[in-house]
């Protein structure tokens, strides 16, 4: 294990932002902070009358990462995946997670905490698969 | 308001994901990689992180008859545990572990992590849009 205690406060710091830009957005507003299902109410062929807010989510979430990168310096972005793995995984991240209902902050952060056990089993499904495939590709280029 | 919160929500959402460092998909597969001998625990503190303020929302909005500016808080998720739910988490985890980014981090790296990211992203659209088109598809088939 690579425990680093810097790493892990942060980590602790960052999560709670985010939870409470979820709780924010459902007691301000009545609503899930499920990204997928946000972006997912923004795509053909829905759109309705909740655009507004979820293009103004949307946005928040693209720009205040690059306000951070002004303020405090760029983070590394570090994308590995081949040109044929980023379009198949992106296609299988946006698909799955429409099909599931929910990806890691729909189902893990704002189902989770509500002891749903539709949410709970998805979490448990998607880390469990990805740890698998994660495991695969690394056995498989020889690491 | 509504729109405001939205807003807020979002950029509060994207900066916890940069604050994390879950805006860099090696920080993720590092936790994802539990075999590999260097597991990186970090995502375990972000979600831990992020459940405590949305288990306490949870809790308010369950004392409260409506949010701040809205009619009704989501009601608990209808359906079961069935194999549309698992089988979209498993296909998204399978994405997930590929690349490294699930669809709130991918958005939050896009304006900071150059081609690869808008290539990830925009398969990630394209697979959201196709969930939503497969049913028409399917009816027109069938019809």
């Amino acid at each position: 294990m690579n425990f680093v205690l810097q790493d892990a406060m942060l980590g602790l710091l960052g999560g709670l932002m985010i939870g409470l830009a979820s709780a924010l957005l459902l007691l301000g507003a009545g609503r899930i902070a499920g990204i997928s299902g946000i972006v997912g109410a923004l795509l053909p062929p829905k759109g309705g009358a909740a655009d507004g807010e979820n293009a103004a989510f949307v946005a928040g979430l693209i720009a205040a990462p690059l306000l951070y990168a002004q303020a405090l310096g760029a983070p590394a972005i570090g994308v590995t995946a081949s040109v044929p793995l980023l379009i198949a995984g992106g296609l299988m991240v946006g698909f799955g997670t429409r099909m599931g209902s929910g990806c890691t902050s729909g189902h893990g952060v704002c189902g989770m905490s509500r002891l749903s056990p539709r949410s709970l089993a998805a979490t448990a499904v998607f880390i469990g698969v990805a740890a698998v495939v994660v495991a695969a590709a690394r056995l498989a280029l020889g690491g | 308001m509504r729109i405001v919160i939205a807003l807020l929500s979002g950029a509060l959402f994207g900066l916890g994901l940069a604050v994390s460092d879950m805006i860099d998909p090696q920080r993720v597969l590092g936790f994802l990689d539990v075999a590999g001998g260097a597991w990186d625990p970090t995502l375990a503190f972000v979600m831990g992180g992020a459940l405590i303020p949305m288990a306490i929302a949870w809790r308010i909005a369950a004392a409260r008859k409506h949010p701040a500016y809205g009619a009704t808080f989501p009601a608990p998720p209808s359906g079961g545990i069935d194999r549309r739910l698992l089988g979209g988490a498993a296909l998204f985890g399978a994405g997930w572990g590929l690349v490294g980014f699930c669809p709130g981090p991918a958005l939050a790296a896009l304006s900071l992590g150059g081609w690869p990211v808008a290539l990830f992203v925009a398969a990630m659209l394209a697979g959201m849009a196709l969930h939503g088109i497969v049913p028409r598809l399917r009816a027109r088939v069938a019809a």
